[in-house]
């Protein structure tokens, strides 16, 4: 009685087990992965596109609220994929640990027994012949690396466990690189830096723009050392006419303090600089104009370069000014710059070319209330003009002033100066970490070579038998599709004619 | 990286190469479709005449699907002489450009045709896949169709961010990949028509329905695994570029959909009952991922991988 309730009690999770452990469980699920990996192709993903997200939220507010709440905006990271791919997994187990028992215990064991009809074998031969057959074929075989089993009057034999060898590693290896990604993921990094010629750059957390940790990450994983940017180079296209303005390279020539070596290196895309612990990758680049405020005391109220941030393909940027300290009132520049400047018939600018030929700033001036006071963090590249009067600029009741490198002007009502001092590039770089990565790479490594194993290894199993009367019997038969197997099977059998002959 | 100079002229001479491929492409396509319904109505009469118990026209058949009529012939010579010279056009693409050819849509598109039709051609010496010939005509026509007339641009420089040895090794391999899955599509295809009730007659002179699945399957095999290099080698180059080997970003997912929906195949061929049309149809919605992931993904969603050059 008791022995049934138990039995009653086990049949529900042994039903689960064996249902989610099935061969058509473990296809529905890879489907059902395939499909939920679909929406994030279509919604901008927070990991990998935040400004698309919040684009869609500024478009369609209510419909990105239901979308968030339906984590369609992190899809991967989702409790709906991620308990597909983990049903998917944990049935990879159920499915792939029993076979590998299996397969340990076939590798040790003998070749199957032969069977009685071998004629039903997908394919058969037969002929005259006697015992020498026999003897030949184990030769043959053997020399053909099949394991072999004398059975009495016949031989059975078997070649290509390396199949079913590949397809179990190829399963270990797709979970190595799960869990490869998952720890490495935990303990990665990356931090953002711009930097401006001449800036040195000192790895630790206070000098990033911004960065990004994985959980585990922890403080101790920056090493120490320190990059200064030298130079930023942009190569551009001047050979073909269709081309021109088209950059071809960009170069980061930086001095690297490694504290043991100093070196200096060429940082381009597709060529990051390795650093210790880290990895320094060129993302982006643009000018900062080095310029110099004078407020209406003839007090120096800012000095030195300003990142402007690229808005077209030639370079026309923009740049923001803040001289919090300016005296009588603080003042606000927001600038524009041209590295080559036209006039349009309208009075504005544009740059026609991306490289600095004719290169113009233009400032809308304003004083006022900066905001920096309030607590609110401010945008560095964004002015607030809310509480701020325009002085000099487009529409203003002065024109908005124009600099040269090397110019200076004179700012309305004895509020002060400017001066455009001087024309450097910054270059925005990258460092980031992912310890997982190798460990995924070689686990990848693996499951495509065991793959190409399991896929292209044909596994068989040949039979002779000699049945009284004098004939021979041959026999083959293949797991899976194998186009090659009666040919195989002719040459066999070729082989040990000609054996037993001698 | 060294400056490369252009060669404009010899890349109009390529685009004359490739656009007289396509004239040759339509005319082996014609030749091939007319081979069809004519096959398809000899069996029919012959089947219906088997039906009225006369043997006469069993010859005919035989004829039919073994030996190769002058239509046939002079399709597959028509399609022998497009491959050349759509591979002429590639190659005067890549010299006009000083690299390789297959860093835009339209290169892809051609050096994915004409990588198509050769692994197609290659095929034949070995097995007779004659039966699948105005499938994969007719895709290397739309392809070199869609190139020429849509994707075209003239041979560009290319952005630093393609300037990596990896441009070579995971495109082409890509391309390879997409050779070995659109011929298993094809053979999909003829599965389904021939399995389909309706058209069962139509298709009478296909091979048999078993032989159809076992060479999708071996093209799907190569195809997969070609893909499955892809991917990896597409990863070691986002580590490289973009600073982090795998991201989500538009194409990674696609090209994860496809590799999961083609496991899913190679699952379905060992699952029971779910090889036949189920496994057929499930291959060619993965090939479809591709062409989906090639054209719409390529052309419409947002993502790093913009080098469509449109
Ligand atoms: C992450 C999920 C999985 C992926 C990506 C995957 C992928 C593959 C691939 C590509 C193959 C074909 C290669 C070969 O035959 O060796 C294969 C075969 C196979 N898989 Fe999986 N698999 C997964 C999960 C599973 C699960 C959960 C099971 C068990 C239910 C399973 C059982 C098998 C079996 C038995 C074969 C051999 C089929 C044959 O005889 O050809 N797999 N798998």
């Amino acid at each position: 009685m008791a022995s049934s309730f138990l039995s009653k009690l086990w049949f529900w999770p042994r039903f689960f087990w064996r249902q989610l452990t099935s061969m058509r469980n473990a296809l529905i699920l890879l489907l059902l992965l395939a499909v939920a990996a679909v929406p994030g192709s279509v919604y901008p993903q927070r990991s990998a596109d935040p400004n698309g997200v919040k684009f869609f939220y500024d478009n369609e507010p209510e419909l990105a609220a239901v979308l968030d709440q339906l984590q369609l905006f992190d899809v991967y990271t989702s409790v709906w994929f991620s308990a597909i791919y983990i049903l998917l997994f944990v049935s990879l187990a159920g499915c792939v640990l029993p076979r590998t028992k299996i397969h340990f215990e076939a590798l040790r064991a003998r070749p199957v027994q032969t069977p009685k009809n071998l004629e039903r074998m997908p394919e058969y031969l037969s002929e005259a012949g006697d015992s020498s057959v026999l003897e030949s074929a184990m030769v043959v075989l053997k020399k053909r690396g099949f394991r072999i089993d004398r059975q009495q009057e016949s031989i059975s034999s078997e070649k290509g466990y390396a199949k079913e060898t590949g397809n179990l590693v190829f399963h270990y290896s797709l979970v190595g690189v799960l869990l490869a990604v998952g720890f490495g993921g935990g303990f990665s990094f990356s931090g953002q830096r711009v930097l401006v010629e001449g800036d040195t750059f000192v790895n630790n957390l206070a000098s990033y723009d911004s960065f990004s940790p994985g959980a585990l990450f922890n403080e101790g994983q920056l090493e120490p050392f320190s990059l200064t940017l030298d130079e930023f180079d942009v190569v551009y296209d001047l050979a073909n006419r269709a081309n021109i303005g088209q950059p071809i390279d960009f170069v980061a020539s930086v001095s690297a303090d490694f504290g043991q070596t100093q070196t200096t290196s060429d940082i381009r895309v597709n060529y990051p600089l390795a650093a210790p612990g880290a990895n320094v990758y060129l993302t982006g680049n643009g000018f900062a104009p080095v310029v110099t405020v004078f407020d209406g005391d003839g007090n120096i109220s800012y000095q030195g370069p300003i990142v402007f941030l690229p808005q077209d393909s030639n370079m026309t940027s923009l740049g923001v000014i803040k001289a919090p300290d300016a005296l009588p009132e603080q003042l606000g520049i927001i600038a524009f710059f041209y590295p080559t400047a036209e006039k349009l018939t309208t009075g504005a600018y544009t740059s026609i070319y991306p490289d600095p030929i004719s290169p113009l700033m233009t400032m809308n001036v304003y004083t006022g209330n900066l905001g920096l006071d309030s607590g609110i963090p401010r945008n560095a590249y964004a002015l607030d003009t809310t509480n701020m009067e325009m002085i000099a600029g487009r529409d203003g009741p002065v024109a908005a002033i124009e600099l040269e490198v090397g110019q200076s002007a004179d700012l309305p009502d004895g509020l002060g100066s400017v001066r455009f001092d001087g024309l450097l590039r910054f270059a925005s770089l990258d460092v980031a970490h992912n310890p997982g990565g190798i460990w995924v790479l070689l686990f990848a490594a693996l499951s495509l070579v065991s793959l190409t194993m399991s896929l292209m290894v044909p596994r068989r199993r040949v039979w002779v038998r000699l049945v009284p009367g004098g004939k021979i019997e041959f026999a083959a038969l293949s797991r899976r599709d194998d186009p090659n197997l009666p040919q195989v099977l002719e040459e066999i059998v070729q082989e040990i004619r000609s054996g037993s002959k001698k | 990286m060294t400056e490369v100079v252009l060669n404009e002229p010899l890349s109009q001479v390529s685009l004359l190469f490739v656009s007289s491929a396509l004239a040759f492409l339509a005319l082996a396509l014609v030749l091939f479709s007319f081979q069809l319904v004519k096959l398809s109505t000899v069996e029919a009469v012959s089947s219906e005449a088997k039906a009225a118990s006369s043997g006469s026209i069993m010859v005919d058949e035989k004829i039919a699907t073994d030996k190769m009529t002058a239509t046939e012939r002079a399709g597959f010579i028509l399609l022998w002489v497009s491959t050349a010279i759509l591979g002429v056009g590639v190659v005067l693409r890549g010299v006009a450009a000083g690299r390789v050819p297959w860093a835009n849509m339209y290169e892809f598109s051609i050096s994915g045709a004409f990588l198509i039709l050769l692994v197609y051609l290659t095929a034949l010496k070995i097995k007779d896949l004659r039966f699948i010939a105005t499938f994969i005509t007719g895709f290397a026509l739309i392809t070199v169709f869609a190139a020429v007339s849509l994707f075209y641009v003239e041979v560009q420089t290319i952005m630093p961010a393609l300037q990596s040895y990896w441009l070579v090794i995971h495109v082409v391999v890509a391309i390879m990949a997409t050779g070995f899955l659109a011929v298993a599509a094809g053979m999909h295809i003829a599965y389904l028509l021939k399995a389909s009730d309706r058209a069962r007659k139509l298709f009478s002179h296909f091979p048999e329905l078993l032989q159809l699945e076992r060479i999708a399957y071996r093209f799907n095999v190569v195809g997969f695994v070609l893909w499955s290099f892809t991917l990896i080698a597409g990863a070691v180059w986002a580590e490289r570029a973009w600073h982090r080997y795998w991201g989500w970003d538009t194409k990674e997912v696609w090209t994860f959909i496809i590799w999961v929906l083609y496991a899913g195949y190679l699952h379905a061929m060992a699952t029971r009952g779910w090889n036949g049309k189920r496994a057929a149809w499930l291959g060619l919605v993965a090939f479809l991922s591709v062409i989906f992931n090639f054209t719409i993904v390529n052309l419409f969603f947002k993502g790093l991988h913009v080098y469509s050059g449109l």
